[in-house]
């Protein structure tokens, strides 16, 4: 976006411009954290710095989810409503069933990788568009949630302090929470770009039907996008519930939209075929440091929204302006090559 | 889940050797009496082929003959109806690509079918690609073999670049290197050539030689007849979803070839109905474009189809672009009917009564998944609507008109475009601005890609539209399309107009040495 100009002359490589991709926005998170620390010098505290990493961990997580579906040519809009209901299953199995601390994040992953088998069946099995599948998922699991809240808030004193603090403990100042979110990003980012499934998820968005004459199995590899997206959102569930020790209906609203903006900001392409986790997991990053900045600046947190509806934009009107140009090069290459010449014809072969 | 084949009795007496029946080895791939149908259209009838180790064999017929369900049936895309695959004499069903693919067949589509995303490398390995302990991808690995197999294609691309924006011949040759990693056995080309240039061609055939000294089966298919006899030992001729023949090439010409192809005599390929042209329609002016060309003018009058001719890059394109006002022009004038166009305004040009069929009709001219009927009337909605609204009927009306009068053949006028074959869209797309009965048609490669008998009606028709009083701007790369349907043809060379030459004076060496710029003192 703004941080790098003059990218892309001719005809770009497209693994330097994705680095680039996410070298700009880390770099934007830079500035935006220099410029609020430069206005208020207590952004830049231990404890703000923790504050910028935990609140940005569970868009981060969910966008690893989001990045794998999108990836593809799908949208999982349900990841906010399991992330509600997990946590709330996991909180209320807490103070009924007393299970043990561990098996918490194993329920939670179980149940959102479920839900994500379900997504992604309907989606790959009676090939309904996901967008329709993971909106319609997204209003039964609310209903669900609500149902089985009722008004019975899991609170701070019903979950036991050895899930809790996950929360809140720190390893040498850096939250629990961020180190776990960032072994997800680079197990995921890893393996992304080093297994042939993974590939594949790129191949299958990139280019559908090419993907099926590759021998690619398309619907096995959207179907696992699915589970896992959904799994993460289990896990983000299990970490809400750690980070907030109180859960009622209204957990993970909204944060589909949230992610999809992360994700979008962080460069991948809405489309499918590019982008990386590690740039969604910045992109989550981003937003969050700027929301926090305007807070420490003062500023109306309404601002935050429109700012990053903003960014929204520019990274689409950047992607939009990529692929022209790339398709600009594509065209006049093509020019020269097109017409197979008058002497070709003349010439006996 | 196919059927069982259940022939015994039906044998169809093919012109050749059976399996084991010559000296020849036997075959590496027999398909015998395939059958495929999608809904209610019948694709394939009786689909045989007998394909053996070092041997290129030429698969011809015209669009819609079944050839690309054919090849789709061995690629393992389709699964046949009825009828066997023999590999290596083994009855074998495909479940899917990947089972053809580990069956040693690898096809070359006729749409290059790249990741535009991803690297040229990974596209080669795509799904295959090559890995190092606990079965991660070895990048190194995968970019040294696409080194090598481009050094033994001999060609410089950079494994590392995305697909995207690679040229259409690049694209092609990434397919080709993709066919290649595999060492197939069976190597399958669905025209290939379509997009390469001549020297790219002999390339192809070089590397097709290699091949079939390794003992790998060819299958090629191509329009271009030329090139099935240059690089082919035996050739397979379909019609209409059924085997026809095989024959070996040096038994077989081009005319044998297209009467088996066609099952009659194409007879005069071209019909010229003489016309006296009238009045000027299009008269252009000192037309330049900064850069691509200059000092272009001519006129074009009612009744008279104008060839624009001319070598790769000199312009033609551009010229029809910018006088249609697709394209600015930076000087020069632009005349319809003997009023200023201005420039860069299709719209304009489209109300002055000017039509423009593109050379690219599935990006350009047609909306794929809309029916025919609206396809044709897309460009006659102001004359269709009526207080705002568009009636369908009025729609199904003005496109029953014309798919009777250009002879399309369709299921039903409501079905989608890309269910048709390529010359049957085209001639959807001729169709489209037809219905505006334009004064002027100027229209780019009119029969890229159409089969020969489909071909010949295209031009009939702009035979008729001639006969009608319609001034035709035709741009064409076929010297045979240009000799037989042009008035008058105009040789571009470099962004300039290097001669003009009268239906009875040009020859495809005259036009040829314009064309390349040698001469011009002999044209009239």
């Amino acid at each position: 976006m703004t941080a790098r100009p003059a990218l892309v002359p001719g005809a770009p490589r497209l693994a330097s411009v994705l680095r680039a991709r996410e070298a700009g926005t880390a770099a934007l998170v830079l500035v935006v954290f220099g410029a609020a620390t430069l206005r208020d010098h207590n952004f830049a505290d231990v404890n703000s710095i923790q504050q910028l990493l935990v609140g940005a961990s569970l868009i981060a997580l969910l966008g690893v989810g989001e990045t794998l579906v999108i990836v593809t040519r799908n949208y999982d809009l349900s990841v906010g409503s399991v992330l509600g209901l997990c946590a709330f299953v996991v909180g209320d199995l807490f103070r009924h069933q007393h299970i043990p601390v561990w098996s918490g994040f194993v329920i939670a992953i179980a149940l959102g990788a479920a839900i994500g088998a379900i997504n992604g069946l309907i989606t790959t099995v009676a090939r309904v568009p996901s967008l329709v599948v993971t909106l319609a998922m997204l209003y039964i699991i609310r209903g669900v949630d609500a149902k089985l809240v009722n008004g019975h808030i899991v609170l701070p004193s019903q979950v036991p302090s050895a899930f809790a603090a996950v929360g809140y403990r720190n390893i040498l100042g850096i939250p629990w929470l961020a180190i776990i979110v960032a072994v997800v990003v680079a197990a995921v980012g890893y393996a992304m770009r080093t297994f042939r499934p993974c590939r594949d998820l790129y191949a299958i968005g990139s280019n559908p039907e090419a993907a099926t004459l590759a021998g690619i199995p398309s619907g096995r590899r959207v179907f696992m996008a699915f589970v896992t997206s959904g799994a993460l959102a289990g896990l983000g569930g299990a970490l809400f519930l750690a980070l907030f020790a109180q859960v009622d209906n209204s957990a993970g609203v909204g944060y589909e939209l949230n992610v999809i903006a992360a994700v979008v900001v962080g460069g991948v392409a809405i489309f499918g075929g590019s982008g990386t986790v590690v740039g969604a997991a910045l992109g989550a990053l981003l937003l969050n440091t700027i929301q926090q900045a305007l807070v420490a600046v003062r500023s109306s947190s309404y601002w935050s929204e429109a700012i990053a509806g903003a960014l929204l934009l520019a990274a689409i009107a950047f992607d939009r302006w990529l692929s022209l140009r790339v398709a600009r090069g594509l065209r006049s290459a093509k020019g020269a090559h097109r017409d197979l010449s008058v002497a070709d014809r003349g010439s006996p072969t | 889940m196919s059927g069982g084949p259940a022939s015994a009795a039906s044998r169809g007496a093919s012109a050749d050797p059976g399996p084991g029946g010559s000296g020849q080895a036997g075959t590496v791939l027999h398909l015998r009496h395939a059958a495929k149908a999608f809904g209610a259209v019948q694709a394939l009838t009786d689909g045989s082929i007998e394909l053996y180790p070092g041997e290129a064999h030429g698969l011809v017929g015209e669009n819609g003959a079944g050839k690309s369900t054919l090849v789709k049936i061995l690629a393992g895309v389709y699964q046949p109806d009825a009828g066997e695959l023999i590999i290596d004499g083994e009855p074998v069903t495909f479940a899917g690509p990947a089972a053809a693919r580990a069956a040693g067949v690898a096809v070359i589509y006729q749409e290059p079918t790249l990741f535009p995303d991803l690297s040229v490398a990974e596209n080669i390995f795509m799904g295959r690609q090559p890995v190092r302990t606990g079965r991660r991808i070895d990048r190194a690995a995968m970019s040294r073999e696409s080194v090598a197999i481009f050094a033994q294609l001999g060609v410089a691309l950079d494994p590392a670049r995305p697909a995207r924006g690679l040229s259409v011949a690049d694209q092609q040759i990434v397919e080709i290197a993709k066919a290649l990693s595999l060492e197939a056995r069976v190597l399958v080309m669905d025209e290939p050539t379509a997009a390469l240039t001549n020297v790219e061609v002999d390339r192809l055939f070089k590397v097709m030689a290699a091949l079939r000294r390794r003992g790998a089966a060819v299958l090629f298919i191509s329009h271009r007849l030329e090139e099935v006899f240059a690089g082919c030992q035996r050739v397979t001729i379909m019609r209409d979803g059924r085997f026809v023949l095989t024959a070996p090439a040096t038994e077989l010409d081009v005319d044998s070839m297209i009467r088996a192809m066609i099952g009659r005599d194409l007879g005069a390929m071209f019909h010229k109905t003489g016309v006296t042209p009238g009045e000027t329609v299009l008269e252009v002016q000192d037309l330049a474009r900064e850069g691509v060309f200059s000092d272009v003018s001519f006129a074009v009058r009612r009744g008279e189809i104008v060839a624009l001719a001319g070598l790769v890059g000199a312009g033609r394109t551009e010229v029809a672009r910018a006088i249609f006002g697709i394209d600015q022009r930076s000087s020069g004038s632009v005349l319809l009917l003997g009023k200023p166009l201005p420039g860069g305004n299709p719209s304009a040009a489209m109300a002055a009564g000017a039509a423009f069929v593109p050379e690219d009709r599935r990006q350009e001219g047609l909306v794929m998944d809309m029916g025919i009927d609206h396809n044709v009337a897309l460009a006659s909605m102001g004359r269709l609507s009526r207080g705002g609204l568009i009636f369908r009927s009025a729609e199904r009306k003005l496109a029953l008109t014309w798919a009777s009068r250009l002879q399309l053949r369709y299921g039903w006028i409501g079905n989608a475009v890309s269910t048709l074959s390529g010359g049957n869209q085209q001639k959807v797309v001729l169709g489209k601005w037809l219905a505006r009965q334009p004064a002027l048609l100027i229209i780019d490669e009119p029969t890229r890609g159409i089969d020969v008998g489909t071909k010949a009606e295209v031009h009939r028709i702009l035979d008729a539209l001639a006969a009608d009083g319609v001034a035709v701007l035709m741009i064409s790369s076929e010297l045979p399309e240009v000799l037989g349907v042009a008035d008058r043809i105009l040789v571009l060379h470099e962004g300039r107009l290097a001669a003009e030459f009268a239906r009875a004076e040009a020859t495809e060496d005259n036009i040829m040495r314009a064309a390349t710029g040698q001469a011009g003192k002999d044209a009239a």
